[in-house]
C-alpha cells in the first residue's frame, strides 16, 4: 500500500510542477463561474433549483476536467520510457493503476472543493438546504471518479496523450447519450441503456439533492470497472 | 545466479530472441554484444520482469521470473536504454523514489542516497532537477536508481551510447566498479565500448547466443591465421595485378586493397589474411614483380572482427574486397 500511496504523491506534485494541473483545474473554475453566472443567477429561479441548474452544468465541467487531468497518466510514462521503472519495481499492476488513480482522483477532488464558494453563496442568500448541497457533490465526486477513470484507461491504450483524450471523450460521450438511444428503442432495452447512461437518469438525484444507493452504485461500477480494464491492459502489455 | 534455459520470444509470428541458453555467475560483470536487432534488449527486459518470455526459463537465484516476477525485481536494478527519469523532480528526490519504489524504507534513503551520489559523482547535482542535467549526468542518475536499492544483479542497456569521449571513460569506471558489489549484465553493439569492462562476453546473433568468453578466448578460436598489411610503390591500375600476385602466394586466403595515406603519390596498401606466416613470400615476390615494398607487417587480429564475424557483419578484410569490387565495376 505505501508504494501505491507513493505513486500517488509522485502523481500529485507531478500535476502541480508542471501547467498540467493548475491550467485545467483554473480553466474549470473560469467555466464553473460563467455557467453558474449564466444559467443560475441570471435567471429567475427559486434557489433550489438554480442550485439544481448549477450541479447539471458543473457536472459536464467535472468530467472534462477529470478527462484532461488523466490523459497523461499512463500515456506520458510510456513516451517518456519512466514507465519502466514502474514496471521493473517489485509492483503489481493494481498498484500502479490504484496509484495513479488516487492522484488524479485527487485533483478532482480539489477542483469540486474549490468551487463551493457558488453554491455556498446560494446557502447564504437564498433558501436551499445543506444536505443538497452535500449530496451535489457527493455526485460531482462520483461522476468526476468514473470520468477519471475512463480516462486512465484510455490513457493505458496508447502513448499519445492526444490519442489518449480522443479515446476518453468518445467511451464519455457514447456512455452520455445511452439515454437518447434509450428512448429510440424498444423494451426492455430502453430501460438498460437508460440505466447505464453516465449522466441522465443517474445523475438527476444528486442533482436535486436525493442520495440513491442505485446511483451511487452506478458511478462506483463504472469506475471498477475501467479501472479493472486499466489492470488488464497493462497486464496485458507485458507480453509486448 | 542467472541461469536461462531455452529462452524464446516472439512479436507475433517474428522469433525476436531464441532458443537462447547461457549461464552467469555471482560477482561476474558480464557484457551482452551483438548488433542492433539481434535481442539484447528483449533479452535484459525479459531479465529484468518487464517483459514476459514466449517459452524457456529464467531464474536469478534460483527464481523463476515469471513464477515469482516480485522477489526478482527486488532483486534486480535495471537501466534501460533510454533512463526513466521524471524530468520535475530533483536528483536526491528521484533517487529517493526509486529506493521506495523497490519495497525499501524510506529512512534507509538518508543513507544510501547520499552514498549512491557519491559513488557516482552526482552529489553536487542532488537538489538540480532533473531536466537541467546533461546527457552524461542523466545516464549516471539511470545508473543511482539501478542501483540505490543495493540489488545483487545490476543490468544496463547499452549505458555508454551517446556518451562523449571522456563520459565513456568515466562511464567504464563506473561499470568496473559496480564489480564490487553486485553482479553486472551491460549490453552494447560496440564492442571496444564494453571489451575493456567486462570479465566475459556473449555474442548475440539473431537472438541466438554464438559465443561466449573472455576477449582471448573468442579471438582465439574464431580468427584463423594472421593479418598482414602491406604497402607498395604502384599506380592505382596496378591493384589488380597486384592482388594477383598476392593471391598466388600459397597460404593466402584473403586479400584486398585498403585506402592509402599517400594516394596519388603511387602508393597502394593491401591487407592479407592468411593461414600462416607468409611476409618472406610476399616481399619476395612483390620484389619479382617490380612492385617496390614500402611497408611490411604483421597486425594483431582485432577483436572488433571477430565480433564482426561472429554478430553478422562485415569485418575489415570483407570491407577491402567489397572495395575493391565496387572500384572496379566504377572503372
Amino acid at each position: 500500500m505505501s508504494q501505491t500511496l507513493l505513486i500517488a504523491r509522485r502523481e500529485l506534485r507531478a500535476y502541480f510542477r508542471s501547467p498540467l494541473g493548475s491550467v485545467v483545474i483554473a480553466s474549470a473554475l473560469l467555466l464553473d463561474g460563467i455557467l453558474f453566472y449564466w444559467r443560475s443567477l441570471s435567471q429567475r429561479l427559486l434557489s433550489g433549483e438554480a442550485l439544481a441548474e448549477f450541479f447539471w452544468w458543473t457536472s459536464g465541467v467535472t468530467i472534462t476536467a477529470a478527462l484532461f487531468l488523466s490523459m497523461r497518466l499512463v500515456a506520458e510514462e510510456r513516451q517518456t520510457g519512466t514507465f519502466t521503472l514502474l514496471n521493473t519495481s517489485p509492483l503489481a499492476e493494481w498498484q500502479i493503476v490504484i496509484g495513479k488513480y488516487l492522484s488524479v482522483w485527487c485533483m478532482v477532488l480539489l477542483l469540486t472543493v474549490l468551487s463551493v464558494y457558488m453554491p455556498l453563496l446560494l446557502l447564504v442568500n437564498g433558501k436551499v438546504s445543506f444536505g443538497h448541497i452535500v449530496t451535489g457533490y457527493l455526485g460531482q465526486v462520483l461522476i468526476g471518479g468514473a470520468a477519471a477513470a475512463i480516462g486512465l484507461f484510455a490513457s493505458t491504450l496508447t502513448r499519445s496523450q492526444l490519442v489518449a483524450i480522443v479515446v476518453g471523450a468518445a467511451i464519455v460521450v457514447l456512455m452520455l447519450v445511452f439515454w437518447v438511444l434509450g428512448q429510440a428503442i424498444d423494451p426492455p432495452l430502453n430501460k438498460v441503456l437508460a440505466a447505464a447512461a453516465l449522466h441522465h437518469a443517474n445523475f438527476r438525484p444528486f442533482q436535486f439533492g436525493i442520495l440513491e444507493l442505485g446511483a451511487t452504485t452506478y458511478y462506483l461500477s463504472v469506475a471498477y470497472l475501467f479501472l479493472f480494464g486499466s489492470v488488464k491492459v497493462l497486464e496485458a502489455r507485458r507480453w509486448r | 545466479m542467472i541461469e536461462i534455459q531455452e529462452l524464446c520470444k516472439y512479436y507475433g509470428q517474428s522469433r525476436a530472441i531464441g532458443p537462447l541458453s547461457a549461464t552467469i555467475e555471482k560477482g561476474e560483470v558480464v557484457g551482452l554484444l551483438g548488433l542492433n536487432g539481434a535481442g539484447k534488449t528483449t533479452t535484459l527486459r525479459i531479465l529484468a520482469c518487464d517483459l514476459l518470455p514466449s517459452s524457456g526459463t529464467v531464474k536469478v537465484h534460483g527464481i523463476d521470473v515469471v513464477e515469482r516476477p516480485q522477489e526478482v525485481r527486488r532483486r534486480i536494478g535495471y537501466l534501460p536504454d533510454t533512463p526513466p527519469l521524471y524530468d520535475e523532480m530533483r536528483v536526491g528526490e528521484y533517487l529517493q523514489f526509486a529506493l521506495e519504489l523497490r519495497g525499501k524504507p524510506a529512512s534507509e534513503g538518508k543513507q544510501r542516497v547520499p552514498a549512491v551520489a557519491e559513488r557516482l559523482g552526482l552529489s553536487q547535482v542532488l537538489r538540480e532537477p532533473v531536466f537541467s542535467l546533461s546527457h552524461g549526468f542523466r545516464q549516471r542518475v539511470g545508473i543511482a536508481q539501478a542501483i540505490v536499492h543495493d540489488p545483487e544483479l545490476v543490468v544496463l542497456d547499452e549505458p555508454i551510447s551517446g556518451l562523449d569521449p571522456v563520459q565513456i571513460v568515466e562511464m567504464r569506471a563506473l561499470v568496473r566498479q559496480l564489480k564490487n558489489d553486485h553482479t553486472v549484465l551491460v549490453s552494447s553493439h560496440i564492442l571496444s565500448e564494453i571489451s575493456e569492462t567486462c570479465d566475459r562476453l556473449l555474442v548475440l546473433r539473431d537472438g541466438v547466443v554464438v559465443a561466449s568468453g573472455t576477449e582471448e578466448q573468442l579471438s582465439q578460436n574464431l580468427l584463423e591465421g594472421i593479418r598482414i598489411e602491406l604497402t607498395v610503390r604502384a599506380d592505382s591500375g596496378d591493384l589488380a595485378r597486384i592482388l594477383g600476385v598476392i593471391r598466388a602466394i600459397p597460404g593466402v586466403s584473403n586479400a584486398g586493397a585498403i585506402s592509402a595515406l599517400e594516394r596519388g603519390h603511387k602508393v597502394q596498401s593491401f591487407e592479407i589474411q592468411a593461414k600462416k606466416d607468409v611476409r618472406e613470400q610476399v616481399g619476395a615476390s612483390l620484389q619479382q614483380a617490380g612492385f617496390p615494398l614500402l611497408a611490411l607487417a604483421k597486425t594483431e587480429s582485432e577483436l572488433e572482427d571477430v565480433f564482426l564475424k561472429l554478430a553478422g557483419g562485415t569485418t575489415a578484410a570483407q570491407r577491402a574486397v567489397a572495395a575493391e569490387a565496387a572500384s572496379k565495376g566504377a572503372a
